[in-house]
């Protein structure tokens, strides 16, 4: 019965794997310039210390938060769209985003310099370790804050929409939790005009900063929010036969939605404070899976995370590679395919209107 | 006395504030087939959601002998299938994973489904002639085609007692008729079946009728009984009329 999804899911896997060596290859210094040194050592062990330093702890460990961070959007994505029934759903529904975002605002203000310097030199491509390891600290400051914007943001939807029983209250409260943050996120900048530049850079989302501790937390929270909503895959089908047959078949409803919007929650919220406001992955990694297959929720959660997570990884080589030596914020390339993916796809639909 | 298969004591429902149903009582009797007719906005979905346990109801409802609302949500899962309209549809699943939901209740949170439930979801989808389709999405079958999937996933509960909520909408008039044999062999089966309709001569074809009106029962009484022909022609202002045609009850509009 399920012959497409697991084919898709190991084609996605090479993909993944391809995307990785990819990956690590992609940069100033060239694949050759990295294989003679690691190959042999002994030649040349300066370099070959370097050639190290630069795929394990700069290029692998970005690449694998990519993977990751896409996954959990992918995640997310496929969460949102069974939870609110909606296509159209995006992780960043519940206000988290802009939770997020007025946390950073706020931690940035906090800091003052050394988070503007940040700021800055997340935007250039050379990053050196002495500024990675000495702004340690202040990004950890900047993921928490941006995690636990996140999680407030969502709670505040919560409450203000009175739990998770109407979707459209929700979905309302959401939006009113968004534009409220926004405001106040542009109020924080105004007082802390230094920031703008760090701000921006979490705005537009950037894998730059993955390290291994991210990738080992987005891994996890991923690990974790997969097999919760796998293993609540055929309540998320028994869902979209709409809440009220949904009951009649003996379905817990408000205990289902508040899991999966916990997994919504935590799943979007590791993404964003590790890697920004990555805009379209959430959105686009369930429906790409739809365009090739028609499938239950298990296997959608499972493809949807492959898919988000290719997606981004993608969208990173890209961002790396196509004004080398500098780079493109990961969020403007993930905007701009995912935007005219999105065309496209009306466009489809449009013409197959027009056929019927 | 035929036993019953649901009981409602002074059933009230409200919606947004609104009461919709004014204190019903009602007894349906189990091994049959009641339909229950009235006009637009008499409260006949309301009162099926209120039977079913589907609506924050006041009152008191007993399926099978024992209090709704003490029953565990499989338990009652198990005993009343639901079918209702109009709900929004799980687009993107096969029609053999939609009729496969039904089995819901007699599966555990992570075991696969057993010989047993692909039986049920096999003899459902060929009960209502789906079976060719099975590996096809729910949106890409027509309206009609859509609801005779839904039907089955109703089906595939194999619950003692089934409530449909306009069964026979967007169905053409010979899988009408299909649907009419089906509720049939059920009740030959021992099961109770209630429907609203809105189709008057399909409802005319069960045992036993509720005719309601602006939230209230106005009439329960056998179809073929000349006393719930007058209740119906009165509930819908006498526009209807109710004649015997070749052996069935049809209902014609009168004063065209």
């Amino acid at each position: 019965m399920s012959a497409p999804e697991l084919r898709l899911a190991l084609i996605l896997l090479l993909l993944s794997t391809a995307l990785v060596l990819l990956g690590v290859c992609v940069g100033s210094v060239g694949f050759e310039d990295l294989l003679g040194p690691l190959l042999h050592p002994q030649t040349d062990p300066d370099q070959s210390a370097l050639a190290a330093q630069i795929v394990w702890d700069i290029r692998l460990p970005r690449t694998i938060g990519a993977w990751t961070a896409g996954a959990l959007l992918g995640l997310a994505g496929a969460v949102a769209q069974g939870l609110f029934r909606n296509p159209l759903a995006d992780p960043y529904l519940l206000g988290s985003a802009s939770g997020a975002a007025l946390g950073v605002a706020l931690a940035l203000l906090a800091m003052g310099g050394a988070a503007g310097m940040l700021g800055g030199t997340m935007m250039s491509a050379g990053v050196t370790f002495s500024v990675y390891s000495g702004s340690l600290l202040v990004r950890l400051g900047l993921t928490g804050a941006a995690f636990v914007g996140a999680i407030l943001a969502v709670l505040l939807t919560l409450v203000l929409s009175r739990g998770v029983q109407h979707t459209l209250r929700l979905l309302l409260a959401g939006v009113v939790v968004g534009v409220v943050l926004g405001a106040a996120t542009q109020l924080v900048l105004l007082f802390s005009p230094e920031s703008l530049q760090a701000m921006q850079s979490f705005m537009l989302g950037s894998t730059a900063f993955a390290g291994w501790a991210a990738c080992g937390l987005m891994g996890a929270v991923w690990l974790l929010g997969v097999s919760i909503a796998c293993a609540l895959g055929r309540a998320l089908d028994g869902l979209s036969l709409g809440e009220t047959t949904a009951r009649s078949l003996g379905l817990p409803v408000a205990i289902l939605r508040m899991v999966l919007i916990g997994v919504l929650a935590i799943a979007t919220g590791t993404a964003v404070a590790q890697t920004g406001l990555i805009a379209f992955v959430g959105l686009a990694a369930p429906h790409l899976v739809r365009s090739v297959l028609s499938t239950g929720y298990r296997w959608l959660i499972v493809l949807a995370s492959l898919m988000g997570a290719v997606l981004l990884m993608a969208a990173d080589v890209l961002a790396r590679w196509l004004i080398a030596p500098q780079e493109l914020p990961v969020g403007v390339v993930t905007a701009v395919l995912g935007g005219a993916y999105l065309l496209w796809l009306m466009h489809r639909n449009t013409v197959a209107q027009g056929a019927a | 006395m035929a036993p019953t298969a649901l009981q409602a004591r002074r059933l009230e429902v409200s919606l947004s504030g609104r009461p919709v149903l004014h204190g019903l009582d009602l007894d349906i009797a189990a091994g049959e087939w009641t339909s229950i007719i009235g006009p637009n906005g008499a409260g006949k979905s309301t009162l099926l959601k209120g039977l079913a346990g589907l609506l924050p109801a006041a009152g008191r409802v007993d399926l099978l002998g024992h209090p709704l609302h003490s029953l565990p949500a499989r338990t009652r899962a198990l005993q009343m299938a639901w079918l209702g309209q109009n709900e929004s549809t799980g687009d993107d699943l096969k029609v053999w994973d939609v009729a496969m939901l039904g089995r819901l209740p007699h599966q555990s949170w992570l075991s696969a489904s057993s010989l047993e439930d692909h039986a049920a979801v096999e003899q459902a989808l060929r009960c209502t002639q789906a079976w060719e389709w099975r590996e096809r999405a729910l949106g890409q079958l027509s309206a009609g085609e859509r609801q005779r999937v839904l039907l089955a996933r109703a089906l595939t509960v194999q619950a003692q007692v089934l409530l449909m909520d306009e069964p026979l909408a967007n169905l053409d008039p010979p899988h009408q008729a299909d649907w009419l044999q089906l509720v049939r062999s059920l009740v030959a089966q021992g099961r109770t079946v209630v429907s609203v309709l809105h189709e008057i001569s399909m409802a005319l074809h069960a045992d036993t009728m509720v005719v309601m009106a602006q939230g209230r029962i106005t009439h329960h009484g056998p179809c073929s009984d000349a006393q719930t022909h007058r209740a119906v022609e009165q509930v819908f202002d006498q526009r209807l009329a109710i004649h015997a045609l070749a052996g069935q009850w049809v209902a014609i509009p009168s004063n065209i």
